[in-house]
């Protein structure tokens, strides 16, 4: 399998754009006509349905390059994107480990990881890096272990504490989040740090979340989708930089729509640590243009009836209440009313 | 529950009582890393019964070629130490669940006082490399009887930072002087009795510790008890608990599927919703909220027992 690595950017003339292929993989969230929070959770690990997101562990795509060019710049305006309380060092290094072994055994022709006892040596093809450095030792990389690997790997990563029966945002490199700050909820618990999401606290969600997410064993990660919509293809939409990105919201217009407006889903999976007993949260966002979802009829029927049919405070607490009615009204085109089939996946 | 077949390198007595198992891999592959104070679940293939016990493991938490544990023979337990005493040799296969941890170290500490007394020394072996390892304070207690019970001096290392305390010599563990001179900032860690966990809980709150610095482990073997029936609402059978059999045990016997983790009520994978009650549910875990005990609108089944007319279980 080779990919093909896009010249692209997330930000400014936004010149991202999903191929083909990368709309046939994209990780359509909705398994039915309808959504409300639940606990989702299924396993994730090798042997996921081939050619879809989930065939590998951390799924590499044609995106790769340009997401890490993107994560550097972000990271250059601010670098408490990425930051980890000192007793997180050790989770660190088990994180570091974990996406190297995995990255190496599922995508041989482009990543290599040598170990020599502690020393070892990582080739990063696709960014043309080559790295020796002592396992656990600090000094030997150009940064620490969560910032030097989390440079190289798709998505967000928040790392968790687990202590007191209860989860703690003690670590984290967070450039392409969909309105949540690194920064704003470093040490908060669990529950704290899901404190502004409307409706699910009643529902007792969080309570049943953490006592699985406690419970998660090593060798057996587990993963569920969550969504949202953004204006552009834009990764980094962070509280820090609302001023960027959200005036852009005010763009959408009922000719763009189909351009600019994006489901932006997140394949979240959860790790346990080895050494550190931490548990490791990477959160990979995927963007799609709604006039390329379109293309999947299955795909166009529901997103319309399930953001038709979404109670108001979750399409507010989304962020995309103000373009809810131009979008309905794109997607609606593209519904005639036909039963859909069971399942995330496209119709054969 | 994610486990390996492993097959068993050695069995030797460290004491008349307490015996080491090293496991390793059949063909010789590296076993998952863990930290230390986790625990590994052992199932025994005892004629008609499959036992499962959780051990801690003493083994380097940083060495993938094997994983070791240490079994206290209880004459009067359920039978699984019997087992592993009378019954595993070295060659034979055991399948061996992967590492979890519900006792681990709280690395923001700036110092780590761990207590033991008697076998409840296992979760520290491995938890003492890895402290030894990254090279942060430290200080072990470990209370014993008699030299001769104590399994743990053959396990642990030979540094300052452990203190052993025979009582039989006239050396009892001085809890309000191990607490007291503490420098801000560190955590303690309890295994062993029941009595001795209570012990320091009481001398920490006299000295005006935080709680949230007091750790402790009660791994529990499920307690024996008078049989019970229970109703199955989703197959609508009745199955019975015999005395000294677990709901767990009798629901796997039953041929239910239900997750499960430590076996000893701290790790809430068991947890079963109670549909009706005529009765007490007898909890015994360290898992449900005051609120699914009074209500009796949960049970953990690994160590959780009902006495009364009708228990219904969602199962």
């Amino acid at each position: 399998m080779t990919i093909r690595f896009n010249d692209e950017t997330f930000r400014d003339d936004y010149s991202f754009r999903n191929s083909a292929e990368a709309i046939r993989r994209f990780p359509f969230p909705f398994d039915k006509d309808d959504y409300m929070y639940s606990v989702n959770m299924e396993p994730h690990g090798t042997g996921g349905r081939a050619g879809s997101v989930f065939e590998k562990r951390f799924d590499v795509d044609e995106h790769y390059v340009a997401e890490m060019r993107d994560r550097a710049i972000t990271l250059a305006g601010d670098p408490l994107r990425c930051q980890s309380l000192p007793h997180m060092e050790l989770a660190g290094w088990d994180l570091l480990e974990l996406i190297m072994q995995c990255k190496a055994e599922d995508y041989p022709e482009l990543f290599q990881l040598h170990r020599d006892g502690d020393r070892w040596h990582w080739i990063n093809r696709p960014l043309g890096i080559e790295q020796r450095f002592t396992f656990l030792d600090p000094t030997t990389l150009p940064c620490g272990p969560l910032e030097y690997i989390t440079r190289q790997a798709q998505g967000d990563f928040a790392v968790l504490d687990q202590r007191e029966g209860n989860l703690w945002m003690d670590a984290g490199m967070v450039t392409s989040q969909a309105d949540w700050s690194l920064d704003f909820d470093i040490g908060m618990n669990f529950f704290e740090w899901h404190a502004p999401v409307p409706k699910a606290a009643e529902m007792g969600i969080f309570q049943r979340a953490l006592k699985f997410l406690l419970a998660v064993q090593q060798g057996a990660p587990s993963r569920r989708l969550n969504w949202t919509m953004t204006v552009n293809p834009r990764l980094d939409t962070s509280p820090e930089n609302y001023h960027l990105w959200g005036p852009e919201k005010r763009t959408i217009t009922p000719e763009n729509v189909g351009a600019k407006q994006y489901l932006r889903v997140e394949l979240q999976s959860f790790w346990r640590l080895p050494r550190s007993n931490a548990l490791a949260f990477p959160i990979r966002c995927y963007l799609i243009a709604l006039e390329d979802l379109v293309t999947v009829p299955k795909w166009a029927r529901r997103l319309h009836r399930v953001i038709r049919d979404l109670p108001d405070e979750l399409a507010d607490y989304k962020g995309f209440a103000v373009n809810r009615q131009i979008i309905i009204d794109y997607l609606a085109q593209f519904d005639d009313g036909k039963p859909t089939s069971p399942g995330i996946f496209a119709d054969d | 529950m994610t486990s390996l077949m492993l097959r068993v390198a050695a069995a030797e007595s460290l004491t008349p009582l307490v015996k080491r198992f090293r496991f390793e891999h059949p063909q010789g592959a590296a076993l998952p890393l863990f930290s230390g104070g986790a625990h590994v679940v052992v199932e025994m293939p005892d004629g008609e019964v499959l036992r499962r016990n959780a051990y801690s493991l003493i083994s380097d938490p940083q060495d993938g070629s094997g994983y070791e544990i240490a079994v206290r023979r209880e004459d009067g337990g359920r039978g699984g130490s019997r087992f592993m005493h009378g019954r595993v040799q070295p060659g034979d296969q055991l399948r061996i669940s992967l590492p979890l941890n519900l006792f681990a170290l709280d690395l923001r500490a700036r110092k780590h006082v761990l207590i033991a007394g008697g076998i409840g020394i296992t979760p520290f072996v491995a938890q003492v490399r890895q402290l030894l390892r990254m090279q942060l304070p430290f200080e072990l207690h470990y209370a014993a009887r008699s030299r001769a019970e104590a399994a743990g001096l053959k396990l642990l290392p030979d540094v300052p930072q452990i203190h052993v305390h025979i009582s039989d010599e006239g050396d009892h563990l001085d809890l309000g002087g191990i607490l007291s001179g503490q420098p801000l900032g560190t955590h303690v860690y309890t295994c062993g009795p029941e009595g001795l966990i209570t012990a320091v809980a009481e001398a920490g709150a006299r000295l005006g510790w935080p709680k949230t610095v007091l750790h402790s482990e009660v791994f529990q073997a499920p307690p024996p008890g008078r049989p019970f029936a229970v109703v199955l609402a989703r197959s609508g059978r009745t199955i019975e608990v015999g005395a000294h059999q677990s709901l767990l045990e009798a629901l796997e016997a039953a041929g239910v599927e239900i997750d499960w983790s430590c076996r000893g009520g701290a790790c809430g994978r068991c947890e079963t919703q109670v549909l009706s009650c005529h009765g007490r549910i007898e909890h015994h875990d360290h898992w449900l909220s005051e609120d699914d005990r009074s209500s009796q609108s949960r049970i953990m089944p690994c160590v959780s027992r009902f006495r009364g007319e009708t228990l219904i279980i969602d199962r």
